[in-house]
């Protein structure tokens, strides 16, 4: 059974390379059978596989496909690794890309580039299947820069559009940033350790570094460079929301559900060395926290239902680098789970409602659409539920109830995490239902065309269910003793321990971060349902409030802020050096070579007395010479 | 036999100017005789009358001869004197011909500089040279042989006329 | 017998060999050149002659031979060529052949 686990990530690239060279030629339908087809029977393979792990309880599975190179000792293999973390990845990669496929061939049936879109999508899938299989990290880095490739071109699918072009640009190029440092982290563990093999370093490190020595803080912080850049994280994230340029189901597969997250693998498939440098591991938790602040604010001030959708995931994914900073390991993995499948959820209902507006994204132009699609609603409002944490019912709930209180009670926690999180959660649940209240409450300002299709719907309903249920399977202690999730992960993932002086006192925290999104959906519910008008009026008023909004609603001017830090002295020196002061030592060889050879070539002229004169004169100097010393 | 040598280098020399000056190809060719039996005469009285004999045999007869048939072939009229008269200006051989004095008097300079013994003078009769020939420079022979008969057979190659061989019935059927 | 000196020996051969460069230089029909090779060719084999007299050794004399012989071979091709010339270009002017200017 463990053989079938190439298959996994092969059976995506085949659907891509199918796709890539025939499909140009292939029915639609062919296109989205196949491209649909080989990521579900991805998933299904995941299913027997997952089914096996989970009765069997081994440690790992690995499987040697080939040797990749051989060079000096140093031979990364493609080979695939399956314990507890990647499985879970494994599986919501598989599980969401499934859906977000099928739904994709209802979004997209209109599109000129149908086989291009699902080519990409079945390459990321590839991918990001590689990225998080990979038992080396040279392997895992192929699927890291291919996510990152994938996710240029699906950016840019609309490509006639220069802004989408430059979306997919800019989203390249900052992630680029992260890559390098990731890079160098790399260069560090294999000087180090002479492998690139993941088990091998996460079992060598402990002995080699001391906790908190030199490397270790430098190998971390590097490695914590390329999981903010990939997950769009502070000071990387401002290419996440410009991302929304690309089609919905890529923001939702790519954007929201499974590549920013890849980050959060990353730290969590190597906590080892985070453990040994508790610097980084602090810096993670600061990244996280401050991340989930600042996106949670500029989310409150957007109007573009897809950019709100991307502040939000900046700010989850905030959560759960908070809960990876804490060492709570397997919150932040839970967390994730949980969040790929709402945020999905919620983009593939944004896509829904989009496409029922013909592309319209702006939601001060949407509005009661409530009765006009019935289906959408229902299933929004349980992401939003769940992405507000409204307590008990929903899986948001849960997993972010879990990251509060270690953020507090767990040994690396501190009051001021729990407060930021504790802050962010009362933002998020504002700004969720904020989204809710202006979309499908009031008034209706734009007439609905295009109804979802039953390809569209059912995808909807089954994350609906997911991302109510899913949070059932590990409950806080002090409920029941159900920790389904953190025993599969045990084996992988450190436990973390709890402060036993306010462990009594669980219950008290998790009232309070239920009571705050509760307090925050009322105020949504104030503000923009019950008396827009008059919120609208307030902000207006002060110049202050309106300065708060304004620089929040433009990312906290972080745009502008690497414009004139980074952007602006580039395109100034390379204005300077328009010709290029290199080039011109290249093109001066070449321009002299080119008259030399004119010169030269004009004493070819064919006429046979020039060139006996030719001889005669080297005859004459030769001689002269010869005689004159 | 000194006075012989001095005339018949004058002669050589004169004949050769002529050679070089004459507009009339055949006249020129005639005067390129009368320097290699100059040239022939310079031999004997070096004491290499078998060189004298090939000189006169292979250079004024045969390969003069040669160049005779040709421009007998191309059938050259008066108007190809007057054309040699056009292409000899001052303008076109003062320059080379200064230069070419320019690398005599260098020769000349080497050849004075350096004291040099007068010839003693000892004939070498051809039985030597025959001996050497057919001795150490046997390869050279070989390969003199060699380079004859790449010679004939370059000059059968080149000089054939490529004419179209058509009967002239076929021919007279395809028009 | 005679008493010749070198010198005079080796300065005709550079004199011919100078007249026959100059007449390569100056004219233009080819057949002329021809002749002045043929000229220059001689002139050489005029110094190995002096040199085989100076130093009483048959080695000149068998180099003057292989010149003939060379000039033989080079004359026969060469006018061979000649005769192709003014087949295709109709004209002895070497100029005329330039085909492959630079």
């Amino acid at each position: 059974m463990e053989n079938l686990l190439w298959l996994i990530p092969a059976l995506p690239f085949a659907g891509a390379l199918l796709l890539i060279l025939f499909g140009r030629r292939m029915p639609r339908n062919l296109v989205a059978i196949l491209g649909a087809g080989s990521v579900g029977f991805s998933a299904l393979i995941t299913l027997l596989l997952g089914f096996q792990f989970l009765s069997a309880r081994p440690d790992f599975y690995v499987q040697q496909v080939w040797t990749w190179f051989d060079v000096a000792g140093f031979s990364p293999g493609i080979a695939f690794h399956l314990d507890a973390l990647s499985l879970v990845f494994v599986f919501v990669v598989t599980f969401v890309g499934f859906l977000i496929h099928v739904y994709s061939a209802g979004y997209m049936a209109d599109e000129e580039d149908f086989a291009r879109f699902f080519a990409c999508m079945n390459l990321f899938v590839g991918s990001m299947l590689m990225l998080v299989l990979a038992d080396n990290l040279l392997l895992l880095y192929l699927g890291w820069e291919g996510v990152g490739l994938c996710s240029y071109l699906l950016i840019g699918f609309w490509y006639k559009n220069p802004a989408n072009g430059y979306a997919a640009r800019k989203a390249f190029i900052i992630t680029r940033v992260g890559d390098t440092a990731m890079a160098i982290g790399l260069f560090i563990l294999f000087q180090t350790f002479g492998t690139l093999n993941i088990q091998a370093i996460l079992s060598e490190a402990p002995q080699t570094w001391p906790v908190g020595s030199q490397k270790a803080v430098l190998t971390a912080f590097l490695l914590l460079g390329g999981a903010v850049g990939k997950s769009g994280q502070l000071p990387l994230q401002t290419w996440l929301p410009d991302a929304m340029a690309g089609p919905t189901p890529v923001s939702a597969l790519i954007h929201a559900a499974t590549m920013v997250t890849a980050g959060v693998y990353l730290i969590a498939r190597t906590n080892v060395i985070f453990e040994l440098a508790p610097p980084a591991m602090m810096a993670v938790a600061i990244v996280g926290a401050v991340t989930l602040l600042i996106a949670g604010c500029t989310a409150l001030t957007q109007y573009d239902l897809k950019r709100v959708l991307a502040y939000s995931t900046i700010s989850q994914i905030g959560y759960m680098f908070l809960a990876l900073g804490v060492g709570a390991w397997s919150a932040g993995i839970f967390h994730f789970m949980i969040h790929a499948f709402f945020k999905a959820l919620l983009f593939l209902c944004a896509g829904a409602i989009i496409i029922a507006l013909h592309h319209e994204q702006d939601m001060r132009q949407m509005g009661g659409l409530r009765r006009a699609l019935p289906v959408v609603f229902w299933t929004f409002l349980i992401g939003a539920a769940s992405l507000a944490a409204l307590p008990l019912v929903t899986a948001g709930f849960y997993s972010k109830d879990q990251i509060l209180w270690y953020a507090l009670a767990g040994e690396r926690g501190n009051v001021w995490l729990y407060l930021a999180a504790l802050v962010g959660a009362f933002i998020t649940a504002i700004y969720t239902f904020r989204m809710v209240f202006i979309t499908f409450y009031g008034e209706a300002k734009t007439h609905v065309s295009h109804p979802p299709g039953l390809v569209m719907v059912v995808p909807l309903v089954i994350l609906a269910i997911l991302s109510t249920v899913g949070g059932f399977i590990e409950l806080p202690h002090n409920f029941a003793h159900l920790t389904l999730f953190s025993d599969l992960l045990q084996p992988v993932l450190p436990g973390i321990a709890v402060d036993e002086t306010i462990g009594e006192s669980e219950w008290m925290f998790q009232t309070l971060a239920a009571g705050v999104s509760v307090v925050g959906l009322f105020l949504a519910f104030l503000f923009f349902y019950a008396r827009p008008a008059a919120f609208q009026e307030t902000i207006t008023r002060s110049k202050v409030t309106m300065a708060i909004r304004d620089f929040w609603f433009s990312g906290w001017g972080f745009d502008k802020l690497y414009d004139m830090l980074f952007v602006r002295p580039y395109v100034y020196l390379s204005k300077l050096n328009k010709a290029d002061v290199i080039d011109e030592i290249y093109t001066g060889m070449a321009s002299l070579a080119e008259t030399l050879n004119r010169a030269l070539s004009r004493t070819q002229d064919g006429v046979l007395r020039n060139y006996i004169t030719g001889v005669v004169v080297g005859a004459v100097l030769i001689l002269t010479l010869s005689l004159l010393l | 036999m000194e006075l012989t040598f001095y005339v018949a280098s004058a002669i050589a020399i004169l004949a050769t100017i002529m050679v070089i000056t004459n507009y009339n190809m055949i006249h020129a060719l005639l005067y390129l005789v009368v320097s290699f039996l100059a040239v022939a005469v310079v031999f004997f009285t070096l004491g290499a009358p078998f060189m004298a004999a090939l000189e006169v045999i292979i250079y004024a007869g045969a390969i003069v001869v040669l160049i005779i048939f040709v421009i007998m072939m191309l059938n050259l009229t008066n108007e190809d004197v007057q054309q040699e008269k056009t292409w000899l200006r001052p303008k076109t051989w003062i320059g080379p011909a200064l230069l070419s004095l320019v690398l005599l008097a260098e020769l000349a300079y080497l050849v004075i500089a350096e004291d040099m013994p007068t010839i003693n003078n000892q004939p070498v009769d051809a039985r030597e040279v025959g001996l050497a020939l057919y001795g150490p420079y046997l390869l050279g022979v070989q390969l003199c042989g060699m380079l004859l008969m790449a010679g004939i057979v370059g000059a059968y190659h080149l000089g054939r006329q490529k004419k179209k061989v058509v009967h002239r019935f076929l021919e007279r059927s395809e028009i | 017998m005679t008493n010749i000196p070198m010198e005079a020996g080796l300065l005709l051969a550079g004199i011919l060999f100078t007249l026959g460069l100059i007449s390569v230089l100056i004219r233009r029909n080819i057949i002329f050149m021809l002749i002045s090779v043929e000229i220059m060719l001689n002139a050489a084999g005029l110094a190995f002659i002096v040199a085989a007299t100076r130093w009483a050794q048959p080695d000149g004399q068998v180099m003057f031979i292989f010149i003939l012989t060379m000039a033989a071979a080079e004359v026969s091709v060469g006018l061979a060529l000649i005769l192709q010339l003014h087949h295709q270009l109709k004209t002895l002017d070497s100029d005329a052949a330039n085909k492959m200017f630079g």
